[in-house]
């Protein structure tokens, strides 16, 4: 393994801080929540002051602390749904490109009809007929969410490995007779990686959009906070009637965020799989310092000096 | 053609799919929800009407339950989607007289996304590397705001602050009365913009950074150096390589549908809009099972039929197809 160093493109560094950030704040969210987060004594429908960092509801608990502690019920729940759906479509993706043939067709055929159902309505379903009691525990609804998302990860990666299976190199490893549980995991898996990266960050932001929804429409329990729950709350007091920004903005900027980090890290992987994309990378400062035209050519591919070429790549 | 029937197929395989989870979930779901169903509604309904759910669900009837699946099947052709319970009324008149707010509202909707991002998406990646593509991080941002968070704002701020648009429903209950009418459409013209634009707004970012992604890759292809050589004018290099990145888009319109529905039947609840996202948050929140069920069906089915119709204007667009009955 290389080793560690930080990626150059800006755009993966500030997504990568922001899920640094989010993970910190599911690590400590609860310990520097000022307040307990069902709270009612406060002054209710407060703006946000001093004491308050982002007010009260209008039950008068405090947002921020709801806002912290909640951030850990929605993290580990999509974190959760997030790596067992990726499980589910690596051994369905990579099997079915790999193995070819009937199995092939019947696994594609079953990840086709998962990703052609709509996977919110098949989650709200499913979760209804849950059992009042598993709906707060976190490993069932990541379960459940991960059953409705695998199938776009499976998807690329069967494509992905289907690419992968003719290469000259697992040709080789063939030859000299590797076993085939080797060459997928030994020769077509590392390949495999910056797809799979960018299929689990998608599949986390699935679970959060998701899980968030859930809780938004009451359907887990309302009284564990997470950002979905806090703005079930909002909604069904009529806060944004009332304009209490303070109240409705900060859980939906939250999961915006959070979707945000998410997906800058998957452009500087799409930059990374498809350096085409990154020929219009190269900022406007570099490109006026080393002469270059302001507005790359069609079909043009400006050569940059060295001194600069640096800072470019 | 060979192309367009195996997708065929396959949308007949996961209505199949759909269909038959429909029938096996509430009968092999843990903690049997039927059951305890029943046990809540006891002197709140009809004895009529928990002897039809019991049926419905095959609640002791003692039938194997290939017996009870072939009924349900046969029910289901004849368009017999069970009793709403809290309704009382059959599930499929429900939703009959309320998916055409659904499919105008989202239907519109899903339209003027798609057309307003994929050019947004053409000159973004026709001017890439200049200033125009600082907008990338604020699409990013605003592709990841949940639909219903975006319209809880757009409420926020043009409804309830600067009055610029009705808050919640579909048309002026006080004064408009249903009909062909004027006064009607113009009332249901202006109710739905703001549902629409919130639906939009959100949408409308995934087809531009998709669309941009495509145009960057599609202009550094040797058509399209060619086109410049010949010396064409721009405007008409740009639209030629337009319209060859934009086949991705339109192969992935199929997998977006389901999202874009998903999202916009929440946009329903926030509006307060009438039609199929409200009538399944009420499902939900009245465990109204056999009108949740109806609903799963419908939109499944509707999502199956525009995956298709996504497929056909593909096949449409791209020649390839119709030589080698090959995607891609």
């Amino acid at each position: 393994m290389k080793h560690l160093q930080l990626p150059k493109s800006l755009k993966v560094r500030v997504g990568l801080a922001g899920l640094g950030i989010f993970i910190l704040l599911t690590i400590i969210g609860p310990w520097i929540a000022p307040y307990d987060p069902n709270y009612t004594g406060f002054a209710q429908n407060a703006s946000p002051s001093w004491n308050h960092l982002l007010g009260t509801t209008i039950q008068g608990q405090d947002v921020l602390s709801q806002l912290l502690i909640g951030c850990r019920s929605t993290m580990v729940v999509s974190f959760i749904a997030g790596f067992l759906a990726t499980i589910i479509s690596i051994v369905i993706g990579v099997a079915s490109g790999y193995v070819g043939g009937k199995a092939d067709e019947g696994l594609s055929v079953l990840s086709n009809v998962f990703l052609a159902i709509p996977g919110l309505p098949l989650l709200i379903v499913l979760n209804s007929y849950l059992p009042a009691g598993q709906q707060t525990n976190p490993l069932v609804i990541g379960s459940v969410i991960a059953l409705t998302g695998w199938a776009w990860g499976a998807r690329v990666l069967r494509a992905q490995t289907l690419s992968l299976r003719d290469r000259d190199f697992v040709e080789a490893a063939r030859i000299i007779g590797e076993k085939r549980v080797r060459i997928m995991f030994g020769e077509i898996g590392p390949n495999l990686l910056p797809i799979l990266t960018s299929s689990l960050l998608f599949t986390i932001l699935y679970a959060v959009g998701v899980y968030t929804t859930l809780a938004f429409l009451g359907l887990t329990n309302v009284s564990t906070w997470n950002w979905g729950t806090m703005l079930y709350w909002a909604q069904s007091n009529n806060a944004g009637l009332a304009g209490e920004w303070w109240w409705v903005g900060p859980p939906g900027i939250m999961i915006a965020l959070i979707g945000t980090s998410l997906a800058l890290i998957n452009f500087g992987i799409d930059e990374f799989i498809n350096p085409r994309l990154r020929a219009g990378g190269v900022s406007a400062k570099i490109r006026r310092a080393s002469g270059a035209p302001r507005r790359p050519r069609l079909g043009l591919t400006p050569v940059l000096h060295k001194s600069t070429e640096a800072g470019s790549r | 053609m060979k192309l367009l029937l195996r997708r065929l197929g396959l949308y007949l395989i996961t209505a199949w799919v759909a269909i038959t989870a429909n029938f096996l979930l509430p009968r092999l779901m843990p903690g049997n929800p039927i059951e305890q169903l029943i046990a809540k509604l006891q002197g709140r309904v009809t004895p009529q009407m928990i002897r039809a759910i019991k049926l419905q669900f095959g609640q002791g009837l003692n039938q194997p339950l290939i017996v009870q699946y072939g009924h349900y099947m046969s029910g289901l052709f004849h368009g017999q989607l069970g009793e709403s319970i809290t309704l009382a009324q059959p599930v499929s008149q429900v939703l009959g007289g309320e998916i055409w707010w659904t499919i105008g509202l989202i239907g519109t909707a899903a339209v003027l996304s798609f057309l307003i991002g994929t050019t947004l998406g053409v000159i973004f990646g026709w001017r890439r590397g200049s200033r125009l593509d600082a907008v990338i991080p604020g699409a990013t941002f605003l592709q990841s705001l949940p639909y219903y968070f975006l319209g809880t704002l757009l409420i926020m701020f043009f409804a309830a602050k600067m009055h610029w648009f009705p808050i919640e429903g579909a048309y002026d209950t006080g004064t408009q009365t249903q009909g062909w009418n004027w006064g009607y459409i113009l009332s249901v013209l202006r109710y739905s913009q703001l549902p629409i634009i919130s639906i939009v707004l959100s949408s409308l970012a995934g087809w531009m950074l998709g669309m941009r992604n495509m145009m960057v890759t599609t202009i550094s292809e040797d058509f399209v150096l060619m086109a410049v050589a010949k010396g064409l004018p721009r405007r008409k290099v740009m639209w030629h390589a337009a319209r060859n990145a934009v086949l991705p888009s339109v192969a992935n319109l199929a997998l977006t549908i389901g999202f874009l529905v998903s999202g916009s039947l929440l946009v329903e609840q926030v509006f307060n809009y009438p039609g199929v996202g409200n009538l399944l948050v009420n499902a939900v929140g009245n465990e109204d099972y056999p009108l949740l069920q109806g609903i799963f069906l419908l939109v499944t089915f509707t999502v199956l039929g525009a995956n298709f119709l996504a497929d056909a204007l593909y096949y449409l667009l791209d020649p390839r197809t119709r030589v080698s009955g090959q995607a891609q």
